[in-house]
């Protein structure tokens, strides 16, 4: 029996974690149909962004905050001045130029673009001044973990948004091979810049406790931790969130009309391009808590950044979506915690070192047996 | 200055070029069609009007402003929405999902709520669906729900591609009627049709379109008893 709960535990918590990583893919591939090969990278970053703001928030060994990099000031700056500059060019020399050049001269130089990225790395850099704050402070400790968690999701969510509109967006209308082989391209680049010296690094790290890990009760012989009661509230709150996003707001709408016909939903007035953007945003968001929620329950292990442990786990997250029916939000939902249990109860009652096999056994067996998944439908249009 | 005006419009599909440079004219407050056989560019040109394609010269004026290049959800803010061939049915919402889609762009609920009350009463049938998924409807129904999710948006221009296209005999004429009714009641509308004979019935003037070219145009009553006319299009020896 206390095996049974234990394993039921973990299963649910790590497959919580799944489930938060897979509706970024999901998502994403219901809009674009195509597998973000990336995501699973943005789960890393958002564990390493996790565990580098902690430090800078003051979480060392020492007690004393660690400085920003030099060169992140120097980016910032840089965006700042851009942005604005683009921007107004945009507005003022543009219009001139296209009436006598003629329709060569484009639209847009991406000032928006570059304004809203520097409007969004300050809010950033500001909540990292928060985090210090409530780090130092002995009342607002505990509250620094929420802040490090919403900086992690909208640093990823920055990322998602740049990815997006730098190396996705031009090729819109390229062959759906061309996206894919770039999504691996940034994924490799990922993994790779991830290890450099001024970024993370190539050694492992430890994260540090943001809160006590305490056991809140005992059942049946079972310690539950805090920790897992906290991030496994946080998953499910999240998808609660997610799921009222989609089926109940405007935006939502929006999602669900761009995901069935990008042509037909612009012509509604939707901004397909906005949406798509947004889908990135929160996708990524996802996989950030999905990455802090891991380095919280499991503090070491923060392996470095290119490690084929992180990509194992992406994957299997990768087969949750897939199994739920890929395109579908409660399947990845779904699938997240199936796999998550399904795992933890193969390694408990069957063989251990099979792990990963029962994992990838159950995406043969769903793809041959039921290959839309388990809430996916074969869609049916009449002409 | 008409609602609507093509200036010499070219467009390309990768290397062929499916308008050759086609002028056309929308007046306010009428029905024009646009006619011709399969191929001809009929729903090109909405395309193009639309911003879904890209054009490759030529220009097109609504009410005085430019929409080439400009993005399709800009150019529905501008005031044209577009039932496209085919109908374009979210059929993974329901019924009155699609509706609100077509006033996406609207925050006037109170209009908003005045504008489904004439759907409704256009298309009664629309009204006892609300709640079936969309993908569920008829192919007529489905049509309907076209026509009333694009009256949503409270268009000043109405581009209907096809709006007749596999339905049964009558629920063509009840179609066309509607589309005579939405006129009255003010709508600027630029139809495409296969059925020449319902088109020109119902539209005040006429282009023929003939692989990308404009071959003919004249008040829609004139066209239908033009011999060309009666023999291409209307089957009439
Ligand atoms: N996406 C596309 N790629 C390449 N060629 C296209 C594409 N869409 C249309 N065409 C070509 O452009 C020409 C005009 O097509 P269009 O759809 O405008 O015809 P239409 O007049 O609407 O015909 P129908 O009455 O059959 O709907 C056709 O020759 C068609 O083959
Ligand atoms: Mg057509």
């Amino acid at each position: 029996m206390t095996k049974f709960l234990q394993t039921l535990m973990d299963g649910i918590s790590i497959g919580s974690l799944y489930a938060l990583i897979a509706l970024g893919y999901t998502m994403v591939y219901g809009i674009l149909r195509f597998i973000n090969f990336a995501h699973s990278d943005i789960f890393v970053l958002g564990a390493w962004l996790s565990f580098s703001v902690a430090l800078c928030a003051g979480w060392t060994a020492s007690g004393a905050p660690l400085l920003f990099p030099t060169w992140l000031w120097t980016v910032l700056i840089v965006v700042s001045v851009l942005g604005p500059l683009l921007y107004v060019v945009e507005r003022t020399a543009l219009p001139a130029l296209r009436s006598s050049l003629g329709p060569r001269v484009p639209h847009a130089l991406a000032g928006g673009f570059v304004v809203t990225a520097a409007v969004w790395a300050w809010v950033l850099v500001g909540l990292v001044f928060l985090a210090r704050a409530t780090t130092a402070s002995a009342s607002f400790r505990p509250l620094t973990g929420v802040v490090i968690l919403v900086i992690a999701m909208g640093g990823c969510g920055l990322a998602g948004y740049l990815i997006e509109r730098l190396a996705y967006k031009p090729l819109r209308a390229a062959p759906r091979l061309n996206v894919l082989i770039t999504a691996i391209g940034i994924s490799l680049f990922l993994q790779n810049s991830g290890q450099l010296k001024f970024l993370f690094g190539t050694q492992p790290q430890k994260m540090p406790e943001l809160m006590e890990n305490k056991p809140l009760a005992v059942v049946a012989g079972v310690a539950i931790n805090r920790v897992d009661v906290i991030g496994a509230g946080t998953a499910v709150a999240l998808m609660f969130a997610l799921e009222w996003l989609v089926f109940h707001t405007r935006l939502g709408r929006a999602m669900q009309a761009v995901s069935y016909n990008t042509r037909v939903a612009s012509l509604m007035g939707i901004d397909v391009d906005r949406v798509i953007s947004f889908t990135f945003v929160l996708g990524s968001a996802l996989a950030a808590a999905a990455g802090f929620l891991f380095v919280m329950k499991l503090p070491g292990a923060l392996r470095q950044p290119a490690d084929t442990g992180w990509v194992l786990l992406g994957l299997k997250a990768f087969v949750a979506a897939v199994v739920g029916g890929i395109g579908n939000i409660r399947g990845a939902m779904l699938g997240g915690l199936f796999i998550g249990l399904l795992e933890y109860f193969g390694v408990a009652y069957l063989r251990p070192e099979l792990r990963d096999v029962y994992v990838f056994v159950l995406l043969i067996i769903v793809l041959l047996v039921r290959p839309s998944g388990l809430l996916g439908k074969a869609t049916v249009e009449k002409v | 200055m008409a609602l609507l005006e093509i200036r010499d419009l070219q467009t390309h599909y990768g290397a062929i070029e499916a308008l050759h440079g086609i002028s056309l004219t929308v007046e306010r407050g009428q029905i024009v069609t646009l006619i011709g056989c399969n191929g001809a560019g009929k729903s090109t040109t909405l395309r193009a009007i639309s911003g879904l394609i890209p054009v490759t010269s030529g220009s097109i004026l609504f009410d005085g402003k430019p929409l080439v290049g400009v993005a399709p959800h800009e150019i529905v803010k501008l005031g044209v929405a577009h039932a496209p061939e085919g109908r374009g049915i979210f059929a993974n919402l329901t019924v009155d999902e699609n509706l609100d889609l077509g006033s996406y762009l609207r925050r006037d609920r109170d209009g908003i709520a005045r504008d489904r009350e004439r759907v409704f009463e256009l298309f009664p049938r629309i009204r006892e669906r609300l709640r079936q998924n969309a993908g569920t409807l008829s192919g007529g129904e489905q049509q309907m729900l076209a026509i009333g999710r694009a009256l949503m948006a409270r268009p000043r221009l109405l581009l209907l591609d096809e709006p007749s296209l596999g339905l049964a005999p009558q629920v063509v004429q009840t179609i066309f009627r509607i589309i005579r009714e939405i006129n009255a009641a003010g709508t600027t509308i630029l139809l495409v049709e296969q059925n020449a004979h319902m088109a020109l019935q119902t539209a005040h003037f006429a282009y023929v379109l003939e692989v990308g070219e404009i071959v003919m145009q004249d008040e829609a009553k004139k066209l239908a008893e033009s011999d060309e006319v009666r023999k291409a299009y209307l089957g009439v020896a």
